[in-house]
């Protein structure tokens, strides 16, 4: 079983892919069929998945010798480009990963959409979703992980507008398709100067290439091979600049938040440079760009997240951040810590997501935290299994998100970036302030909404609690005492750092200020938090704007870019219309109304300049050719 | 006292005075009968030459004699169009002075 799970791995996005297919086809009408065919693909992919999972682990295949296997897809002189399955640690966890949370989301989905207007449309694109997201995990070839690349932020644009009767949602989809295109074009550049220069774009073959990449290039081509390809992730990932896009994304239906822009797709960026990290590591100046701007990334979201007020953006900004943690982690070479922090963050993550639909629902859709309150005694379900997930991104032992993110505090100290470090140590406390601001805010206090709360159906809060389940121990499988994970994930060599007894506290530490400050503020007096709002106006007023990065982008669209667009209008209108084309047109016009004057009509005049014309072809022979001249004489000597 | 005999020279003298009296005609008249005739005028001219030179230069040839006669003939038939053009053009505007003629004016 176990065998036939890792040889038939390509099973595991076929089947949401053909449920994709059925739905659209076949079953749109009947909406619980739908339902059921999305979920239990999903469920059977699942079931492979973590046969597949466990075959990988129990072999202890290596990263660095994946088992692969593939067919030909197409091949033109040049280009052989196969399709194929990868196995290997890093995508068997992520397979597990994203059939496991996805299986709960689709439960999810059954309740949260009851009653929708597309409910099957829904079901389908989930599972077209889940078929990309999945084929993107598995691709041995880097043209067909583009391919699903796109694939799946086609779907991440239809999920986001899927409430199109809404202008926001449109036009927040139009937004996260356009700048992940923008930032899907450095990485389509960065294959194709793969492809052209070392002739392949299959994984493990690229990565032999590599290796020695003096026999084919030089150290600069590589690095901005390296920064094109970092470009995708950037977009993808919601990295700082490209991360406009995902708070925007929260128009979608929650469960997609939770499921796209939480869980899977935004960490697909991470999942690349994973799986090119020997690309990466031959480059050290751009894993340092990578470790910066992850590092960069976190503590900005993070900042920016303490003064939002939408539930849900506050958590998109939780998720920028922590994407940034395992950019960070990447960036300073540990496979190990970053797919770590990936593997815990999709569980807290998804299930605060969650959390928040469940509220959501409940409040009719309301999303500001500050009218929310006492919910806990009226949801108890959704309440505490939200505050397991508080829990563990705060970093409190023994959750899920100590864990992981002490490897990746580790990482950094150990690898001597003290400024990185202290951005992460730092972002660390204001993750755990923002995210018990938010918890307070909602959950506890009085009630400041006027609507009849009750807890959400079975279908919804059952994922809650498994996700609740995995977000508290799934980090246990990698702890300093027991690291089966490190074991487990890492490139080149285990990595076992040593346990540091300073930043375990520290960063236990930190969570608890965080979260004592967050008390304060929030739960003893409210009023505190909004004197000091006054009093930081300032900061407050960046932090609440974002920065202004949205602005700084709309006035640079609305002057340069439609500046240059109304200078090259202008270009066109007077230049080229006006000179080159008008102007020869013109100039015809003129010549020919002044040429036409010669047209008389006088049939006599027209017969002498025939005459002229005769006798002026005549002279011109006599004058050049004496010969000629003769013959018109008659030609008589 | 050599006998004066009419050289070639003689015949194309007379040739080209014809010719330049119908081109004078064909440029100057107003009538379009009259510009038609010295349109003969000239076709005259040039068969005088083609049949000079046959005589003189290939006096054992035909060439210039078949082409008089095919000058005569597409001669007649020319004729024939410009006539039956000046009689329609006639019948609509009861005139046939040229100058009044520049309908294929710009």
């Amino acid at each position: 079983m176990v065998q036939f799970s890792m040889h038939n791995a390509w099973l595991v996005p076929l089947l949401p892919a053909l449920s994709f297919i059925i739905i659209a086809f076949i079953t749109k009408q009947w909406k619980k069929t739908s339902a059921i065919l999305s979920v239990g693909s999903m469920a059977i992919s699942c079931f492979i998945a973590s046969l597949a999972a466990y075959g990988v682990f129990s072999n202890y295949t290596l990263t660095e010798e994946p088992m692969v296997y593939s067919v030909k897809w197409f091949s033109m002189a040049g280009l052989n480009i196969d399709v194929g399955v990868q196995l290997d640690p890093v995508s068997a966890m992520m397979m597990f990963m994203v059939t496991l949370v996805s299986t709960l989301i689709f439960i999810y989905s059954i309740g949260y959409m009851e009653g929708d207007q597309g409910y099957s449309v829904f079901f389908s694109y989930l599972s077209l979703f889940g078929a990309s997201m999945l084929l993107l995990i598995i691709s041995s070839n880097l043209l067909q992980m583009f391919v699903a690349w796109e694939l799946v932020g086609l779907c991440s644009y239809l999920l986001i507008g899927f409430y199109s009767h809404k202008v926001t949602a449109r036009e927040a989809a139009k937004k996260a398709f356009i700048t992940c295109r923008v930032a899907d074009f450095g990485l389509l550049l960065g294959l194709i100067s793969l492809q052209l220069i070392f002739g392949t774009l299959d994984i493990v073959e690229l990565s032999g290439k590599i290796s020695n990449f003096e026999q084919y290039t030089s150290m600069g081509i590589m690095t901005i091979i390296a920064i094109l390809i970092f470009i995708g992730p950037i977009g993808k990932s919601g990295q700082f600049p490209l991360h406009v896009w995902l708070p925007d994304a929260m128009e979608g239906p929650t469960p997609v938040s939770a499921l796209i822009h939480a869980a899977t797709m935004v960490v697909a960026g991470v999942y690349l440079i994973a799986r090119t990290i020997f690309l990466f590591a031959e480059v050290p100046p751009v894993m340092d760009m990578v470790a910066a701007i992850g590092g960069f990334t976190a503590l900005f979201a993070a900042s920016i997240a303490i003064t939002q007020r939408d539930m849900k953006r506050i958590l998109a900004y939780s998720t920028i951040s922590q994407i940034g943690y395992m950019m960070l982690a990447l960036g300073l070479g540990s496979l190990t810590a970053s797919m770590f922090h990936l593997w815990t963050h999709a569980f807290f993550k998804a299930l605060m997501f969650l959390g928040a639909g469940s509220v959501l629902y409940a409040l009719h859709h309301k999303g500001d935290i500050w009218k929310m309150g006492g919910l806990l005694r009226k949801m108890p379900v959704t309440g505490y299994t939200f505050m397991v997930g508080c829990l563990a991104i705060s970093g409190v032992p023994p959750f899920s998100g100590f864990w992981s993110k002490d490897e990746i505090l580790l990482t950094a100290f150990d690898s001597g970036h003290y400024i990185l470090f202290t951005m992460a140590a730092l972002t660390s406390f204001m993750t755990a302030f923002y995210m018990w601001r938010l918890f307070f805010l909602a959950f506890t206090g009085q009630a400041q909404h006027e609507v009849q709360v009750k807890e959400s159906p079975r279908t919804m809060t059952l994922p809650l609690v498994v996700l609740a389940f995995f977000a508290a121990i799934a980090g246990l499988i990698g702890t300093p005492w027991a690291p089966i994970w490190q074991n487990w994930i890492f490139s080149v060599h285990p990595h076992h750092p040593q346990a540091n007894t300073m930043i375990m506290l520290g960063s236990v530490v930190l969570a608890l200020a965080g979260m004592y400050l967050a008390y304060n503020l929030y739960y003893l007096d409210r009023s505190k938090a909004e004197r000091m709002a006054e009093k930081y106006s300032f900061f407050w007023a960046l932090s609440y704007n974002k920065f202004y990065v949205d602005e700084l982008y709309l006035w640079f669209t609305h002057t340069i870019v439609d500046g240059g667009a109304r200078l090259f209008y202008l270009f066109d209108i007077y230049i080229v219309d006006g000179i080159i084309v008008n102007g020869i047109g013109s100039l015809t016009k003129s010549f020919g109304s002044r040429l036409r004057l010669v047209q008389t009509g006088s049939l006599q005049s027209y017969a002498l300049v025939f005459f002229l014309g005769v006798l002026a072809v005549a002279v011109i022979m006599a004058l050049t050719d004496p010969s000629m001249a003769l013959g018109l004489m008659g030609g008589v000597e | 006292m050599p006998t004066p005999s009419i050289t070639l020279e003689h015949y194309l003298i007379l040739g080209a005075v014809l010719f330049g009296i119908g081109l004078f005609g064909v440029l100057t008249k107003k009538n379009a009968i009259a510009v038609l005739i010295s349109i003969e005028l000239m076709l005259c001219a040039v068969n005088i030459n083609l049949l000079a030179f046959n005589k003189y230069i290939t006096p054992e040839a035909f060439i210039g004699q078949i082409f008089a006669i095919f000058v005569i003939t597409v001669a007649a038939a020319e004729v024939g169009v410009g006539l039956a053009i000046i009689i329609a053009i006639y019948r609509n505007r009861l005139n046939i002075n040229l100058e009044d003629f520049d309908w294929l004016k710009w």
